[in-house]
């Protein structure tokens, strides 16, 4: 199983802790989205993952080896992605891909075929031959992107993916990530959208000044901080008829409180966590009132986010 | 993306680190010579190749056309190591430190290589692109050599290979340079004063007041690039008296020569590798 973990992993700069001893051990093939506000140590982190900085005290380490001792080795399979790189200005994407799948050591068959992936995949197909020296933020951000998918690495680090992308491009890259989870990798993405985290990720780890609070999965997140109560959006086929659903759903064992947002949209708070949610899903569907989706409202999460931060202060 | 279906560990197997740097050297240099520094660089020598081209045929200087060596000596002797030095700061100067300020370092650096690999790959192309500027200059000289002379000297080729070596050097000694600074511009700027200014005077004063032998300083030991072309070779230390004041000259001997350049590149490489493997990107 891919996995990252972290042992008293500190940063300092000066006085500063950037990053305060961090233990943090993340196993499997999952998306998890690593919040909290800015400066509290996102980045600090993920660079201690790549090398870029070295820590002050602790280990990081990535599918069981510690980047400190073999950087080459803890690196093998990970794709990355930190901050805003730029890539040499006199290159082309297609170059500048062939370069990081070479050093990944893409076998010379696979590369072309794999390049041409990365690329329509950040869809940039008619960029692929122009230099990226004049390339806007963006496109470039979605070169880095395509680069952190070669040589199908096991673990992908993300810092902010959709910072500096237009709308279309921020969900095409989510769902580059959905689709990737699919594929058995271990996906650890900073983000401030929290939208875009309960949407991808399935866990979260939430650090403030240097220190983390919390790491569980977004339904449990969200029922020990937000008053045990976890919301769910449901989406639905036919309109609702009247309050006649909304009261059978209230009825359910464990819902604490049923919303119409619109015709086709109901809110359902329930008390409990992913085992909860998962049998709630299976009543809604029997109750034959033509449920068509059914997620976690990120109303939820932005309210634990908010409390916990403020907590701290 | 391609699915290898293995899952866990990567299918693919990394590269050792020589394919690494070679791999690191094939990109850097293919971005050295599409810069556009690369052809301001070019055009300088090519301009240089030119004038000193048409000043000879032109006003035919004794001091070019009396003797085979006299040409090569006054043609090769007094420009090669100016051509040398711009390469070194036009494509060493900001190599590493702009690794940092620009960014590059965070595409390449979080990746299954070595930072050395980088270090030293981008160091391979600085001296290839370099030396394909040298090559340009050396064609002329040569060129123009044949024509006055129709041979090229023994004691030429033993100069030119003077000149690959302290390029060697001098990269050596500005990518330690662009190690230790951050920002492309001051690193630029400190190796310029230091190899077109800095390095000559305290050669000056060292030898010519303390009366020192400036064996410390590698534009010093360059001098055999110049010397080897004056045959006999010069001696190594001259005296003249002006009144009651005597200034001592010093002329580099050829193995003392080596040793300095050597010397250089050893250290600098040394310590600009161990720069890089500890500096962070902040
Ligand atoms: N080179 C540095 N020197 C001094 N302090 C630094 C340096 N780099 C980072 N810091 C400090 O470390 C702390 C954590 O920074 P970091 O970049 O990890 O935050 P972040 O969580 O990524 O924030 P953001 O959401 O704004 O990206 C901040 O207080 C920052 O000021
Ligand atoms: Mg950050």
């Amino acid at each position: 199983m891919p996995s990252i973990e972290t042992a008293n992993l500190t940063k300092k700069y000066g006085k500063l802790a950037a990053l305060s001893d961090l233990d943090l051990k993340i196993e499997g093939t999952k998306c998890v989205g690593f919040l909290g506000p800015n400066g509290s140590g996102k980045t600090t982190t993920l660079k201690l993952l790549t090398d870029l900085i070295k820590p002050t005290k602790g280990e990081a380490m990535i599918n069981g080896v510690s980047i400190r001792a073999d950087k080459k080795k803890a690196l093998e399979s990970v794709g990355a992605l930190i901050e805003t790189p730029e890539i040499y200005p006199s290159l082309t994407p297609r170059e500048a891909l062939t370069m990081i799948a070479e050093i990944r050591g893409v076998p010379r068959s696979e590369r072309g075929r794999q390049v041409d992936e990365a690329i329509s995949e950040v869809r940039m197909e008619e960029w692929v031959d122009k230099r990226v020296g004049k390339f806007s933020k963006g496109m470039k951000q979605r070169i880095c992107v395509a680069s952190a998918l070669l040589g199908d690495p096991s673990v992908i680090l993300l810092d902010e993916p959709t910072s500096g992308l237009d709308p279309r491009g921020m969900s095409e890259v989510r769902d580059i990530i959905k689709a990737l989870k699919g594929k058995d990798r271990l996906i650890f993405m900073s983000s401030h959208l929290l939208s875009e985290v309960s949407d991808v990720c399935d866990e979260v780890a939430m650090v403030d000044r240097g220190r983390l609070i919390v790491y569980d999965s977004i339904p449990n997140v969200t029922a020990k901080f937000s008053g045990g109560n976890n919301v769910v959006e449901v989406g639905l086929h036919r309109p609702a008829d009247g309050d006649c659903t909304a009261h059978s759903i209230g009825a359910l064992p464990d819902v604490v409180r049923v919303e119409k947002i619109d015709a086709f949209n109901l809110s359902v708070a329930f008390n409990g966590g992913l085992d909860v949610q998962e049998r709630l899903l299976g009543e809604l569907v029997r109750m034959g009132i033509g449920v068509v989706s059914y997620r976690a409202a990120s109303s939820e999460l932005e309210e634990v986010y908010l409390k916990l931060i403020k907590d701290t202060k | 993306m391609a699915h290898s279906g293995s899952g866990y560990y990567s299918a693919n197997s990394i590269p050792s680190s020589i394919s690494q740097t070679g791999i690191t050297m094939k990109y850097a240099l293919l971005d050295y010579v599409r810069s556009r520094r690369f052809f301001i660089m070019l055009g300088i020598t090519i301009m240089i190749s030119l004038l000193l081209t048409a000043i000879v045929g032109y006003y035919q200087p004794a001091t070019f056309v009396t003797s085979e060596l006299a040409f090569y000596s006054s043609w090769w002797g007094s420009s090669v190591t100016f051509v040398i030095i711009l390469s070194g700061i036009f494509f060493g100067g900001d190599a590493i430190s702009g690794e940092f300020q620009n960014k590059t370092g965070y595409f390449s650096v979080p990746n299954p290589i070595k930072r050395s690999s980088i270090y030293i790959g981008k160091w391979l192309a600085a001296y290839i692109a370099s030396m394909v500027i040298l090559a340009v200059f050396t064609l002329v000289t040569v060129g123009n050599g044949m024509y006055y002379f129709g041979t090229v000297p023994y004691e030429f080729d033993v100069s030119f290979l003077f000149a690959a070596f302290y390029l060697a050097a001098v990269l050596g000694f500005t990518f330690f340079f662009s190690s230790l600074f951050k920002s492309s511009t001051i690193s630029i700027l400190v190796t310029a004063i230091l190899f077109l200014f800095a390095f000559s005077l305290i050669q000056q004063l060292v030898s010519s007041l303390a009366q020192v032998e400036p064996w410390f300083i590698l534009t010093y030991g360059a001098q055999i690039i110049g010397n080897v072309l004056t045959v006999p070779y010069p001696a190594h230390v001259i005296t003249s008296n002006y009144g009651p004041i005597t200034f001592t000259a010093y002329n580099v001997p050829i193995l003392e020569g080596m040793a300095i350049i050597g010397a250089y590149f050893v250290a600098t490489a040394i310590l600009g590798l161990a720069i890089f493997e500890r500096k962070e990107f902040n």
